[in-house]
């Protein structure tokens, strides 16, 4: 009842093609970035925002950055954490060793530096595909970690790699406060999320699309096969990158190259699953998701045992987290496979007719 | 000259070891089209099912059947739960699907058995052996030498398996054609469940001579994902490609450990250990560029 376009005439193909067509979602979409905006950096507490928003946004972006190479692409990739590392350190390169370089192009080039190496580990894309390809970004996963902490250069010269995010100022101001760091990487997310809903409705994300449903298929119809496949391991690598660099600089404030695991790829790969592949919204759903689960299982694991009498101990609910993860990736892959953004539209279909029946 | 032989004796021992986790590999992909990544759990879970059994004060044996029976279980599940429910499903899919199932049996195993770190005695010392210490000069470990008898052993026996019994022809049958074999009468979901259960085996071969050489603990599951670099060498349907594949991925990995890290702190000073955990990787990532199909692996057509 609520939640329908009648009514709302689109008289040219531009008014059609907006990004949120129906009044109803922009209004959502307005207020939500209200809250975001306004409400979040003066009421939440410091707990929220430095343990839960933050990473919760610098995720969404690692994993728009994997979905598009995976979810749009259809190139499977476990190394996204060693993108990340190599955003974080460039930028920490870049700040170190070129004098008052502003720190919005030191974070540009880090994402810059992770296209770079991300083209570089793609290039067997164009001969492999499938298990053969994972098998291989896993190469870029375990490589790039090892170069960071054999290296001194990198890190420059401390001991087992570990980076401290130098202190971040902009335009006069230093973003010091967790709520401030919010809200930067509140806006870069946000930039990097608009851009991103565009391109995969634009030519390029067609014919990445037109490739992970078949790519000889999509050869004959005249796209470039190399430089689509290129382009979606650039365009994803500097996604991660910059997520690299905003969860060092603004999140953690000191990262080890061991820090960038492999588990923490599995984890974003979890977020892209379960949110939805191929869905930008998807994103932020699964990152929310993956991140409050293990929180939820922290909670509700000790009141359970206690109701029971059951002795508890911080392994078993790791593990039990472990088991968890596990099962909601079968159960997304069985049930839903496109995640939790199919769900939300088929909420919203039933929004449409809502309370009738017809 | 005798240094390099022992690195080639040593690598070429602990490369048939990969081989045998990269066999339960092969075998379920063969029949099912199942990349399974959770193949290292596999050998994890069963190590840790011998363990855990063993702390209860059972005998070595009784402890090695019940991990057999856990790992008959497993495979049964993993068919009957997850892969069967995934049938046609594009095989990037499955490959995720068995991305949650190792986390699936780490986190399960350990809550069955404990994860503290503990070994295994299969009552063989990991020392050189005298006789051939004092003929030759060369230090070829016992412990290297029996586990390869072992697994060469295995590899008879499964090769054996298929191709003189009823089981393994028709295994065989399902490789070739699933159709076909479908309208012959054999029945897809119940070869399916024993290939799980020969791979669950395999694991737990793996798993006992891993868990008494390198002790029983996480980083196994880890290890184990060297198989991968090796399935690629020698190709992802072909048991000699696995046994092949190892081999040289074990002896150029120890090569590359001893001669690489010497040239880099030469040039750049430092320490460079560890190339073992990358090295195998990009060695896979090249030969994959110019022989992708692997050194036994069939060619693959693309049709429109």
């Amino acid at each position: 009842m609520i939640y329908r376009e009648s009514g709302q005439f689109k008289k040219s193909y531009r008014a059609d093609s907006q990004l949120f067509p129906i009044l109803q979602d922009k209004v959502g979409v307005c207020i939500i970035l209200c809250i975001a905006l306004f409400a979040v950096p003066l009421f939440a507490s410091e707990y929220w925002i430095n343990a839960i928003l933050i990473p919760f946004l610098i995720f969404s972006l690692a994993a728009m950055g994997l979905n598009f190479l995976t979810g749009y692409a259809g190139q499977l990739s476990l190394g996204s954490a060693a993108f990340m590392a190599v955003g974080a350190y460039a930028t920490y390169n870049f700040q170190l060793r070129i004098e008052g370089i502003p720190f919005l192009l030191s974070f540009f080039l880090g994402g810059c530096a992770a296209a770079l190496v991300g083209v570089l580990f793609g290039l067997p894309s164009l001969r492999i595909k499938g298990f053969y390809l994972a098998v291989a970004t896993l190469a870029a996963q375990f490589f790039v970690v090892w170069c960071l902490t054999k290296f001194p250069w990198f890190s420059n010269n401390s001991s087992s790699g570990v980076i401290s995010a130098q202190n971040l100022e902009m335009f006069g101001f230093s973003f010091n406060s967790p709520a401030s760091k919010y809200l930067l990487v509140l806006g870069i997310v946000f930039l990097m999320s608009l851009i991103g809903k565009n391109l995969v409705r634009s030519a390029t994300g067609r014919s990445w699309m037109a490739v992970r449903d078949m790519d000889v298929a999509a050869e004959v119809i005249g796209i470039h096969l190399m430089r689509t496949k290129l382009l979606a391991f650039a365009v994803s690598s500097f996604y991660c990158g910059l997520a690299g660099v905003l969860y060092a600089y603004c999140y953690l404030g000191a990262v080890e190259p061991d820090g960038f695991s492999l588990e923490l790829s599995f984890k974003i790969l979890f977020m892209v699953i379960v949110g939805g592949v191929g869905s930008i919204l998807g994103n932020f759903l699964g990152s929310a998701f993956i991140l409050l689960l293990p929180i939820f299982l922290d909670i509700t694991l000790p009141a359970l045992s206690s109701l029971f009498h059951l002795p508890i101990s911080q392994a078993f609910i790791s593990h039990v987290q472990v088991m968890v993860f596990g099962c909601l990736i079968i159960f997304f892959l069985i049930i839903e496979p496109h995640g939790l953004a199919r769900l939300w539209s088929i909420v919203k279909e039933k929004l449409r007719l809502w309370p009738f029946p017809h | 000259m005798q240094f390099f032989l022992e690195i080639v004796i040593s690598g070429v021992l602990s490369g048939l070891m990969y081989s045998l986790v990269a066999l339960g590999f092969v075998l379920i992909y063969k029949a099912s089209g199942v990349f399974n990544f959770a193949q290292g759990a596999m050998v994890y879970s069963a190590a840790l099912a011998v363990v855990g059994i063993m702390d209860h004060g059972v005998p070595m044996w009784v402890s090695v059947f019940g991990a057999f029976v856990y790992m008959v279980a497993i495979g049964f599940g993993a068919q009957r739960f997850v892969l069967g429910k995934l049938v046609n499903q594009p095989s990037i899919t499955l490959f995720m699907a068995t991305i949650g199932l190792s986390y699936f049996l780490d986190g399960m195993s350990s809550i069955l058995f404990g994860n503290e770190i503990r070994s295994i005695d299969l009552g063989i010392v990991d020392e050189p052996i005298q006789s051939i210490m004092s003929a030759t000069g060369l230090g070829i470990s016992k412990f290297d030498l029996f586990a390869s008898g072992i697994i060469i052993f295995l590899v008879i026996l499964l090769s054996v398996f298929f191709q003189f019994t009823k089981i393994g022809r028709a295994l065989r049958a399902v490789a070739d054609d699933h159709q076909a074999a479908l309208s012959l009468g054999i029945s897809l979901e119940k070869i399916w469940t024993i290939v799980w259960i020969i791979a669950g085996f395999v694991a737990l071969v793996a798993g006992l001579l891993w868990g008494s050489r390198n002790g029983v603990q996480y980083a196994l599951s880890l290890t184990a994902l060297k198989a991968l670099p090796v399935l690629i060498l020698g190709g992802f349907t072909s048991v000699p490609g696995a046994i092949v594949g190892g081999i040289i991925i074990g002896v150029s990995e120890k090569l590359a450990e001893i001669y690489i890290p010497p040239v880099l702190q030469d040039a750049f000073g430092g320490n460079y250990g560890g190339i073992e955990g990358w090295f195998p990787y990009i060695f896979a990532l090249l030969f994959l560029l110019v022989r992708p199909e692997g050194l036994f692996g069939e060619k693959h057509i693309d049709r429109v």
